[in-house]
């Protein structure tokens, strides 16, 4: 339901925001809005990405030579909390985007807010991990391989959230600073696309990194 | 607003209106200019090479040089010359060939110019302060760590490729998205011209090996710039992993340069026998499957680090698999002339040559995906020779003939065809004399990337033959800017379609305005311009007359600098990794500054009118 809402309002997008921003939406072969097709495809490169980093993870996880191992630095309870907030932090950008299509400024800005809030906080868990790791399981980035590729693969999710925070606070601000005007749900829709896009690779390095020491 | 109004505030000529330019044809000149520029450099590298191999015991050039080199060469021909010369025909063609009014994102695409500028900049700022990476085109682990390298010199290639792989990256989506979103109506995927089809595939490619040499890079400067192991045996690493990475990209890669130059050669071909592509869906059908492909051969450059019998076997017959979509190609780049009324154009040559010195290097090819013959070729000047004919002689020729064809159609007047034809010609003899000799060299046992050799080996004939056949091409360039200089100036006024050819973009003005199309075309037809010009009997139609146009419809994208401070921004970031030396605040500092630039320039690209 909310699906048809917002393809429904995607193509008038454009007359909406006539003031600024890219103005003109031209009809496209596909249907599909320019910038969320060039998403899609930026999110089919990522695969690649992350394909790749978790692949070097798998490989080198068990190849460290001294140091802490896998199944002795891991604490699944903080990290299945912080994967709970970045769920959650999806749903909250459901609602931003349906508030965004539906007019209603005050509940998009709301929500706009909570999805960056999310993120933030699991910036927060992150780092919370880290350092633990650091200082508590003497794993710095370069004690052993594992913690080398560890670090690579969630730095680089993390660096993926960091930029959707920012993405999101600019949204949010904007939207502020606009008010009314600025209804931009393409826009909105291809942050939201990037935003799930990185919730759903979290959901593969929780599976993969965190909860394959238990199999 | 209207927009004409607003642009004029920008002026149309000088420096600054290209450096703001945005527009996609103007964007495709200076990817044109720089990349031949750059070719240039690496031509002087391999001329110096060759001079040192040119005797036995020859001391012009000490090894360390040398291996540097070999680098910068193969680097720079690479990812400074074929991908940003493809680029260059990917911007100024595709939007006039799908009939649009420009490509997706405009802004990007200035982006990944000027990402891809510096980027190359930076790699040859290597040879001013005498620091070329000297680890081969593929930089293979160990070498690139810091015990082997300690000086900058291979940050220089890391930084590079990870800059250029950035530009090419923007790039391919923006084109991918242009060639899926914004043909002419009527123009379904099986009408669109073949060389977009090749645009289309190669963007594929790239948007799906780029990331994995990224991670490679990226893995490889935290060895150098944080001290991890990830290419360091003694830390648990794995030197290995750097080659499939390396070569899982690689692989696709020298499909990214071949597959525009097919494009470009099957529409010249074409155009020059008056014939329909022969086999055009076919044709469509086999570039995509070299795509899909492509990604499943990348061990076969590894066949002698002891996979075993079972992957060395599987990636054997995954590369002869490829032999097959390649060969169909070249039956119907044959059958497309055959029976044609050939006009001997110099662009025509080019073409013509392309089909015969591809099939050889293809050959070649076919003969070292057997484990067993590859184990004797590898490492050899066999090797050599099988990538520079289907490189120089595939690639590079069909983008000389690219060049040829259409230069006309960009700069309104036709090439000098006498000195295109001499030029031709010297490429075609140097070329050969230069690299068919190396096939004996490398079956005679001679080893690539060494400086030089003793003289009783029996490599001495070839070798010299080998170093005048490399002067001949360097005349034959040298001709060639000769040539792209006077046709500036003296060259005849080609008009709209010099060439009576068939795809869209012939149906412009030479140079095409601005806005390229005043009303988009219809498209009813595959080779629609020909159709619009005959009809099925060959016989000459009347042109409908142009649909009525309202220069109040065209909306032309507003000029910009967001794009090139931005791209600056990136080349600090990488700047910073190479400043440890001058102690962690400058080196951090200055990448950190480049973030900011990087986030103030895309805030101020985003709240731009555009
Ligand atoms: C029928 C098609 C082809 C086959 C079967 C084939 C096969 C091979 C094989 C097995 C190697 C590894 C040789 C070795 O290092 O021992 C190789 C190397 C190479 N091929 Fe091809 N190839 C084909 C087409 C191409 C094309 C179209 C290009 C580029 C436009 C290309 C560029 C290269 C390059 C650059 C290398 C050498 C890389 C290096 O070691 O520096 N090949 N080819
Ligand atoms: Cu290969």
């Amino acid at each position: 339901m909310l699906d048809s809402q917002h393809t429904g309002s995607a193509g008038t997008a454009g007359t909406i925001h006539g003031a600024g921003q890219e103005a003109h939406t031209h009809p496209t072969n596909t249907g599909v809005d320019n910038r969320k097709f060039a998403m899609w495809t930026l999110i089919a490169s990522e695969c690649f990405l992350f394909g790749t980093l978790i692949g070097n993870y798998l490989i080198h996880k068990n190849r460290g030579i001294s140091g802490p191992k896998p199944h002795e630095v891991y604490q699944i309870d903080i990290t299945t909390l912080s994967t709970f907030d970045l769920l959650m932090s999806s749903v909250a950008m459901v609602f931003a985007l349906y508030y965004c299509n539906a007019r209603r400024l005050r509940l998009f800005q709301f929500w706009t807010g909570v999805v960056a809030l999310g993120g933030l906080i699991f910036l927060g868990f992150q780092y919370i991990e880290f350092s633990h790791f650091v200082l508590k399981e003497d794993l710095g980035l370069t004690r052993n391989i594992f913690a080398s590729s560890f670090y690579l693969l969630t730095g680089c999710h993390g660096a993926h959230v960091t930029v959707g925070v920012i993405w999101m606070l600019s949204i949010l601000i904007t939207s502020l600073i606009k008010g009314d005007k600025w209804f931009n749900s393409t826009m909105v829709e291809v942050a939201g696309l990037y935003w799930h896009f990185v919730d759903v690779v979290w959901i593969i390095i929780f599976t993969v990194v965190y909860l394959f020491v238990y199999v | 607003m209207s927009a004409s109004a607003h642009s004029q505030s920008y002026s149309k000529t000088g420096l600054w209106s290209w450096i703001t330019t945005v527009d996609h044809k103007r964007i495709g000149i200076l990817y044109a200019c720089s990349a031949l520029a750059f070719m240039v450099i690496a031509g002087i590298d391999a001329l110096l090479m060759r001079s040192q191999l040119a005797l036995p015991d020859n001391g012009l050039i000490s090894a360390e040089t040398y291996n540097g080199l070999v680098t910068m060469h193969g680097t720079s021909m690479i990812f400074l010359f074929i991908m940003p010369l493809s680029a260059g025909f990917f911007n100024f063609f595709t939007p006039l060939m799908i009939g649009a009014p420009d490509v997706a994102f405009p802004r990007l695409n200035a982006l990944s110019f000027w990402i891809f500028l510096f980027g190359g900049l930076l790699l040859n700022f290597s040879y001013l302060i005498g620091q070329m990476p000297a680890v081969g085109w593929f930089a293979y682990a160990n070498l690139t760590l810091r015990q082997y390298s300690p000086t900058v010199s291979v940050d220089f290639w890391v930084w590079g490729i990870q800059i250029l792989g950035l530009a090419s990256l923007i790039a391919a989506i923006n084109f991918f998205t242009t060639i899926l979103n914004m043909r002419a109506p009527g123009m379904t995927l099986l009408k669109m011209p073949i060389f977009i089809w090749a645009t289309l595939v190669t963007q594929v490619l790239l948007i799906l090996a780029l990331p994995v040499i990224t991670v490679a890079c990226v893995m490889l400067s935290f060895d150098r710039a944080f001290g991890t192991g990830f290419f360091d045996p003694g830390a648990g690493g794995y030197v290995l992993m750097w080659e499939h990475l390396f070569w899982v990209f690689g692989h696709p890669e020298v499909y990214i340069l071949i597959l525009p130059g097919m494009g470009i050669v099957s529409e010249i071909l074409a155009t020059f026998s008056r014939k329909p592509l022969f086999g055009y869906s076919v044709m469509v059908y086999s570039t995509c499957a070299i795509g899909f492909l492509g990604f499943a051969v990348w061990a076969h450059h590894m066949f002698t680090v002891g996979m075993g019998p079972w992957a060395n076997a599987l990636f054997s017959a995954a590369t002869m698999l490829i032999a097959i979509p390649t060969g169909v190609k070249i039956f119907n780049w044959m059958s497309t002339l055959w029976g044609g009324k050939i006009r001997f154009t110099t662009a025509a040559l080019y073409a013509i040559s392309f089909i015969a010195m591809f099939t050889f290097g293809g050959l070649s090819g076919i003969m070292h995906s057997s484990p067993p013959i590859d184990t004797q070729h590898h490492d050899t000047y066999f090797v050599v020779a099988h990538f520079h004919y289907v490189l120089y002689g595939g690639a590079v020729m069909a983008l000389f003939g690219g060049i040829y064809y259409w230069f006309p159609k960009v700069t309104g007047r036709l090439m000098n065809e006498t000195l295109g034809k001499i030029q031709f010609w010297l490429y075609m003899v140097g070329f050969n004399l230069t690299f068919f000799p190396m096939h004996f060299l490398g079956v005679q046992g001679m080893p690539r990337r060494i400086y030089t050799y003793a003289p009783d080996r029996g490599w001495n004939l070839w070798n010299l033959i080998c170093t005048m056949g490399a002067y001949l091409t360097a005349i034959g360039a040298f001709l060639f800017a000769v040539n792209v200089f006077w046709s500036l100036f003296k060259g005849k006024i080609a008009g709209n379609d010099p060439w009576d050819a068939r795809t869209l973009e012939w149906s412009l003005p030479s140079p095409p305005l601005e806005h390229n199309f005043d009303v988009i075309p219809t498209v009813t037809h595959l080779d629609e311009w020909w159709h619009r010009k005959y009809n099925e009997d060959g016989t000459r139609k009347v042109l409908a007359p142009a649909p009525h146009f309202d220069p109040q419809t065209i909306h032309l994208p507003n000029p910009s600098y967001w794009p090139i401070v931005l791209a600056f921004g990136i080349l600090l970031i990488g700047t910073g990794f190479f400043l440890p030396s001058f102690g962690h605040v400058i080196s951090i500092g200055t990448s950190v500054t480049g973030a900011l630039v990087v986030l103030g320039s895309a805030f101020g690209w985003s709240y731009e009118k555009a």
